[in-house]
């Protein structure tokens, strides 16, 4: 999701580049050195992945997994999502410098709120673990278009009914982020657990429990 | 396939030092976003057709890449001018279209088809590793240019994973389609990336373990600047400056 290059104002770009350093600078304070180079590869695995396109109807969409990465790498989403951006915009021309930062917002904020809510879920039961991804895929996606239409209206009100179409065309993408979020989540969770976050912590409850 | 389309090259922008194109790309870019009066967006634009064509970038691909943004901007001027409040012009039905609404379109389209163009022209026209040393240059924090450099140089490996898993899924007769059985297929097949790349980081770190990883990238990328690259940056300045020049005083 993005926004092009020419549409915002000022401010709202000034805003979205003040509120993307800050959110990066928390990110890489929490990273580790040791950790540089697996969120390096979790990140290429993220960007090629939001490569993917999916059917839907006639057309297709393409996969946006910023709840998932959210999940994942927490606050680490900011510098992880400012790169992929950057790549993206350098590889294939989509988005560029003025919109960097409102675009890592868009993006990053959604990932890092959907980590909070949803961390604590995941590791639970089937029916919770399953309502908890659903939401985290669905909501990010959801979030991000809201992030979007509130960056437009605050450059135009005139933009209202824009910032309304694009949290509508959005719906079905929101579907199928859910969708596919609770797919991946079942499947990590079968095949390796330990990378959905609060691992440690869900193991000993198991163990104690049993 | 993933391809750095622009960045091979042999003519004069490519030749310039990467850092001074960073610095004259990121100027005009706030210009020409950040300009109100018509005649600065003209110049944008035509500065950075200027530009394009001096790099001498197959025009195909970058006709391609604006027609990306063409159809978001298609978008806008469907829905802008007959939302937009102001003097109605043309009356389609029920809807009017206002002359304002029609003035910010075409704004906004003259903005974004700069941009992007400028973007093409100097950025997209170096590769992404030589990139990331110009911006090791402007002292961006470490550990970002470290986390970019290794993100770039494995997204090729993981798109070759990602590849073969697809084959793998065709051969046992998969088809996309608006099904369950398709999201599933993508989630399991996305949840694979994700698992396969977390083994190859962990074989990638002992790796720069073993070779005597201190958690510092030494930049061996020397850049040296030429007296062209010094007179293409003053008058990439002087520009610049006459641009925001005109927006004052026009």
């Amino acid at each position: 999701m993005h926004i092009s290059e020419g549409v915002l104002s000022a401010p709202v770009l000034g805003a979205g580049m003040a509120l993307a350093f800050a959110g990066t600078a928390v990110g890489l304070k929490k990273l580790k050195e040791d950790k540089i180079p697996r969120t390096a590869v979790l990140s290429a695995a993220f960007f090629v992945a939001s490569l993917i396109h999916v059917p839907i109807g006639p057309s297709s969409v393409h996969l946006i997994l910023n709840g998932i990465l959210g999940l994942m790498l927490g606050w680490i989403a900011f510098p992880a999502i400012l790169i992929a951006l950057l790549l993206q915009g350098v590889l294939f021309q989509f988005g560029g410098i003025t919109t960097l930062g409102v675009n890592t917002v868009i993006m990053a904020t959604p990932a890092v709120v959907c980590h909070y809510l949803f961390a604590g879920f995941v590791h639970k039961p089937k029916a919770i673990s399953y309502a908890a991804s659903f939401a985290c895929g669905f909501l990010s996606v959801f979030f991000s278009s809201l992030v979007l239409g509130t960056a437009l209206m605050f450059t135009q009100e005139s933009f209202l009914a824009v910032a309304w179409a694009v949290v509508i065309a959005h719906l079905p993408v929101m579907f199928i982020e859910g969708l596919v979020a609770i797919f991946c989540v079942g499947f990590l969770k079968k095949v390796q657990p330990e990378l959905l976050p609060k691992w440690s912590a869900a193991r000993q409850q198991n163990t104690l429990a049993v | 396939m993933i391809e750095e389309i622009f960045a091979s090259g042999h003519s004069f922008i490519h030749k310039i030092d990467p850092r001074c194109r960073l610095v004259a790309a990121t100027l005009l870019c706030f210009v020409i976003a950040l300009g109100q009066k018509m005649p600065v967006l003209w110049a944008g634009l035509g500065l950075s057709v200027i530009l394009v064509l001096w790099a001498r970038l197959n025009l195909v691909h970058v006709f391609r890449r604006l027609l990306v943004i063409w159809g978001f901007l298609l978008f806008l001027w469907i829905i802008l001018p007959f939302t937009y409040d102001g003097d109605v012009v043309r009356q389609i039905g029920k809807l009017g279209a206002t002359r304002q609404g029609i003035g910010l379109c075409t704004v906004i389209s003259i903005k974004s088809n700069a941009i992007l163009l400028m973007f093409i022209a100097l950025i997209a026209t170096m590769d992404f590793s030589t990139l990331g040393y110009a911006l090791n240059f402007f002292k961006i924090p470490e550990k970002l240019v470290q986390l970019l450099l290794l993100t770039y140089r494995y997204i090729f490996v993981i798109e070759q994973e990602y590849r073969r898993l697809v084959r793998a899924v065709k051969l046992r007769g998969f088809r996309p389609g608006t099904n369950m059985h398709t999201y599933r297929t993508y989630a399991y097949l996305c949840g694979m990336l994700f698992v396969r790349a977390s083994a190859r980081a962990q074989r990638v770190y002992n790796a720069m373990k073993c070779r005597g990883f201190s958690g510092r990238f030494i930049c061996l990328h020397e850049f040296a600047l030429s007296p062209a690259d010094k007179i293409w940056t003053l008058a990439a300045l002087t520009v610049t400056v006459c641009l925001i020049f005109m927006e004052i005083t026009l």
